[in-house]
Parts: structure tokens; sequence; C-alpha cells
């Protein structure tokens, strides 16, 4: 259960037994367990969870009609209405819908987790330093949080992504990772500063620890708390954006099974094949409100200040 | 006073002007990779006498900076850049710009009146069934993208029960308006509502609301009177600021319903891998965007004598 919220789960093993600090970052194990039995945590944790799985392991469910395969097509069921062992329908390839939409789970998760990861890596390295060492640093890292602040984001993202002339999961999941990282660092900057301040980190100051163990052993872990929720919802972001960015069509191409290619296809038909709509939209927004509910949820629960 | 704070916005604006265009600018001209086919779109051919034409319009072959500084002039006199058709990018953006004003508007009022009333209600009888039948309903619109809800509410209203025109805005304001004003007025009322929430509920809880209770007022002037004016002023900056992130919900609402606005002929420049369409409305955008925040920037100082201090 920890590895859907690491954050929070690392957080656990280091503040033991430290002094509480202002960010609402620390939770004693009982109280974590608390939170995660409380349905509004469980429900879409463990929605998440099936989401991974079927991400992890697209072939173990995408079999379960019989015909697992996504590549798999005959042209002579373009487009065929649901029946026996395709229980969506076809595409207009003629390929297995149910398969396909099974597979795509796995480009979204991916584009999702490397965007997020990319971002969180920025986060972490700017955000310690604006929040610790302050001064012109701090000024040089904010004043760029601004301009990213600047940019309606997917306007943003459709300029870039339109001069990239090939496009992978790679590139556009850092195209995405680009213009989500400045939300997740101004938060983390203000939970380093609040963090900064406390008497433990002048204590490991006073007794002579280095710069770099005061901010990996003290003030990171305990400043990361905040960023679990935030986190979650970002997830979510990064799905949405992929698949409207792909059905705009700047993201992925067609060889790619993903929800917002097979969106992107489902337009032109729409009026005549609504099954190619729905059921793409139906798994992308299931998973987009399973990870809106967790972060919802944690966000409720594990910050005081937001206590519903 | 006053006058200071409206500078110092400006001030403050001057270097994310130029940050944004710069980053622009940097995409679309510098990246590694050939500029020419950048800027014409990915995959369009050019014959050799359009690159030599975009190569000297563009000033590509000057030093970056003064191709960054010719870039920024043709911004500022309003020079958005031509299509491979010739038709320049700013005559497209003033024959659209109506429908999308028309379309942000309509959907703003809906949101701003729909999210203020739900989050007040939810806010003042927090935990009651309107409170959490809002907490549902927010999640489902914040997690189901737009753009589905966009074909299904096109799907349902306007090809199986035929009551609102599925695209395109020959039926005129407000017909067809309504359905495209809707989807993007969802788009927008969780964040609304869930503000207006927390703050009617931070309120609540302030002394000046004691002490009128302490007075004798009734319930509905306390909230009317003293609540919701000081609920409203962090509502009031969002309510702005989702103006401007209308426009890129544009995008995708008139694509998807044919609204012949800005955001269709990005749509279409997308689709037809024009490169100058395509960045200049996204830069017309961005720059929109920010004179939208500095408004509320400034709004938000009159509103709140306070924030002029900081």
């Amino acid at each position: 259960m920890s590895e859907l919220i690491p954050e929070a789960g690392d957080v656990l093993d280091v503040i033991q037994g430290t002094e509480q600090p202002a960010t609402g970052a620390r939770l004693s194990n009982r109280r974590m367990h608390h939170v995660l039995r409380r349905p509004r945590v469980l429900i879409p944790s463990l929605l998440v969870l099936l989401i991974c799985l079927i991400a992890i392991a697209p072939a173990l469910f995408a079999g379960w009609f019989g015909h697992g395969d996504p590549h798999e097509c005959t042209l002579g069921n373009s487009g065929k209405p649901p029946q026996s062992g395709h229980p969506f329908g076809f595409d207009i390839q003629g390929c297995d819908l149910y398969a396909n939409v099974v597979y795509g789970t796995r480009t979204s998760m991916l584009i999702a987790l490397v965007g997020t990861s990319a971002a969180l890596v920025v986060t972490l390295v700017l955000g310690s330093l604006a929040g610790y060492f302050r001064g012109a640093v701090d000024s040089v890292i904010s004043r760029t949080m601004d301009i990213f602040f600047g940019f309606p984001s997917l306007i943003a993202m459709i300029i870039l992504l339109n001069t990239i002339a090939v496009r992978s999961a790679l590139t556009v999941s850092l195209v995405l990772a680009l213009f989500v990282w400045a939300p997740l660092t101004r938060i983390f900057r203000a939970s380093v500063l609040a963090v900064s301040n406390l008497e433990y980190v002048t204590a490991a100051k006073e007794i002579g620890a280095s710069t770099p163990r005061i901010l990996f052993k003290h003030v990171v872990p305990n400043a990361v708390g905040p960023l679990a929720a935030i986190l979650t919802l970002t997830m979510a972001g990064i799905i949405t954006a992929e698949a409207a960015l792909t059905f705009l069509g700047v993201g992925l191409k067609a060889p790619t099974i993903s929800w917002g290619v097979q969106l992107n296809t489902a337009q032109r038909y729409f009026t005549t094949n609504l099954n190619l709509l729905i059921f793409p939209s139906l798994f992308l927004s299931v998973t987009v409100l399973a990870f809106v509910m967790l972060g919802d949820a944690l966000r409720d629960f594990l910050d005081p200040k937001a206590e519903r | 006073m006053y006058g200071w704070y409206i500078l110092r916005r400006i001030a403050g604006m001057v270097p994310v002007l130029l940050g944004t265009t710069f980053l622009i600018f940097l995409a679309v001209y510098a990246l590694p990779g050939d500029p020419v086919q950048a800027i014409a779109g990915p995959g369009q051919p050019i014959p050799p006498a359009t690159a030599e034409i975009i190569r000297a319009q563009y000033h590509l072959d000057d030093p970056l900076i003064v191709q960054y500084l010719q870039y920024m002039k043709r911004l500022l006199t309003g020079d958005f850049g031509t299509d491979l058709n010739g038709q320049s990018v700013g005559a497209v953006i003033s024959a659209s710009w109506p429908v999308t004003l028309k379309l942000a508007l309509t959907a703003w009022v809906a949101a701003g009146v729909i999210g203020v009333a739900l989050g007040t209600f939810s806010g003042i009888r927090s935990g009651g069934v309107i409170d959490n039948g809002t907490l549902v309903l927010t999640t489902i619109m914040l997690g189901v993208p737009y753009f589905v809800i966009a074909y299904v509410a096109k799907v349902v209203f306007a090809v199986k029960w035929k009551v609102l025109p599925p695209s395109g805005v020959a039926e005129g304001w407000p017909l067809s308006y309504i359905l495209p004003g809707a989807v993007l007025a969802i788009f927008l009322i969780p964040e609304i509502a869930r503000l207006t929430r927390a703050s009617v509920m931070d309120n609540l809880r302030s002394d000046f609301v004691d002490t009128a209770v302490a007075k004798g007022l009734d319930r509905r002037t306390v909230v009317g009177r003293h609540v919701l004016r000081a609920s409203l002023l962090p509502v009031v900056s969002s309510l702005g600021l989702s103006l401007g992130y209308m426009l890129s919900g544009a995008v995708l609402i008139e694509g998807i319903f044919n609204l012949p606005g800005l955001g269709y002929a990005m749509f279409r420049g997308i689709n037809q891998h024009s490169g100058p369409t395509v960045v200049g409305i996204g830069t017309l955008m961005i720059m929109l965007f920010l004179l939208i925040s500095l408004a509320v920037d400034v709004l938000y100082g009159v509103l709140d004598p306070r924030i002029r201090l900081v």
C-alpha cells in the first residue's frame, strides 16, 4: 500500500521521534493506518492498484474474452458492433476494441509515471535549493517558476509539441513534465522553507553537520509530505493532458496503442460507431477519476488545515 | 499608493512576458533541428523557394538575439505571421475572436454563478446533503476529461435528442453556444465551487461573524452581507484566471463543436500542419492570459487594500 504514496511512507520511517514540522508532514503509524482505512482513501487506492496491475500486465486482462491480441485484426470486421468474444466490438482497422483499450492503459500510465517522476526530480532539486539556500538562488528559481505560471499550459504544450516532428511516449512525457514542475516546486519550496526554520535543523547546524547531510537527512524527508496529494493529482492531470493532446493531433501517433489515439480516430466516426468513442472514454475517465479521488482524499486527510 | 501597486505589478509582468515569449521563440526557432521545418510545421513539404522566403522573413541567418528582437518586434506590432497559403494569421485572428469571446463569456458567467452558488451552500452547511452532493459532482467534473463530456453532450443533446445544434454557429447566440458553453463551464465549476466553499467556511469561523451574530442579525444577513462579501475575494482572482484558462479549453471545445473561433483556427492549424497558425494563435493566447492575470491583480488591489502593502 505504501508504494502508492511513497513520500508519506518514507516520511514515516524518518520522522519517528523527531520534532513536528509545521507543514503537517508528520504522521504516526497509527494515523497512517487510520487514513488508509477510510473508504474515501481505500476505494480509489484499490482502483489505482488495479489500474497499475492492468498497465503492468495487460495480457492478463486483455484475454478474458478469448481475443487478447490487440494487433490481431481483420479488416472485414471494421467498425462492427459488440458481439460474443468481442464485448466492445471492433475498431476501424478491424481489431478487437477491448484488447486495444486494455493495452491503452499501459501507455497512459507509462507517460504519467515518467512525466511525474521527471517533474518530481526537478522539484526536489530546485525546491530544496530555493527553500534552503534562499537568496539569489531562490530568486532565480522563483522567477523561472513565475514564467511557467504565465503559460496556459495546454497552449504551450501544443506549440512545443507541434514543432517536434517525431513524437514518442518519452518526448510527450518530458514536454508534459516541463509544464507541471512549477506548481510542485512552489509547494515543495514553501515546505522546505518551513522545515528549515525548525529547531532540529538549527540544532544539526550547530553540531556541525554538513549541508548535504542536513538537506538529505533532516530537511527533504520532512518536507516531502505535502507533495503526496499533489503528485497524485499531477498523475491525473498528465493522463488527461496526454489524451487531450493526442486527441488534438499533437501527441502520440497511430501505431502506438493509446486512449488518445483511439479517441482521435473515433471523432471521425462518432455518428456511426459510438462504441469507438465510449469505451476508451470510459477507461480514461475511470482512471483519471481514481487518481483525482485519491489525491483529493489524501489532501483532506493529510493536511490538517483542510479537514473536511 | 495604489499607483505604485499597479506599477509594481506591471514591472513584475515584464520579465514573465519576456520569459514566455523567449521560450516560445526558442522552441520554434532555435531548437536543434531545421527551423524552417519547425516554422512550416512538422511533415510539411517545403519547396526550396518557400524555404528561402521563410529564411529571409524570419531572419534565420542572423544571430539568435537579433532573431529574437525581430520576433518581438513582429509580435508587438501585431504581426502574428503568415500561414503557408499566404493568409496572414492576424486576419484569421480578427475574423474569429468574436466567437471565442462570446463562448468564453457565456461559459464564464454560467460557471461563476453556479460555482459560487454551489460553494456557498456547501460552505454554510458543510457535511450536509448539498455539500456532499457538490463534492461528488465536482469530483466527477474534475475526473472525467471535459473533451469526453463534450462528445457525450454532443451525442446526447444534438445527435440523439436533436434539441440543440451539434456544430457551427448558424443558429447564433444563445442556441449555438449553449452546449459548448455548458461543457466549458463544467471545466471551471469545480475550482470555483471548492474555493468558495473553503473561503465561506473560513470566514464563518471568524470573529466578525461572531460579532454580527451577537448583534442579533439574522442568518441571512450574516451570510449575505458579511460572510459572502469577504469570501468572494479569493474567488474573484480565481475567476479572473479562469477566463485565461478558458482559452486553452476553447481549443478542444471549439474543435469538437466546430465553432469558428480562435481555438477552432488553432485546432485546424494542428490538423493541417500549419506551423505559423498554431504558433501565432498560441502566442496571442498566452499574451491574453498574461494581460488577464495583470488585470486580475490590479482589480484585486482595488477590492482588498491589504494586498497593496505586500
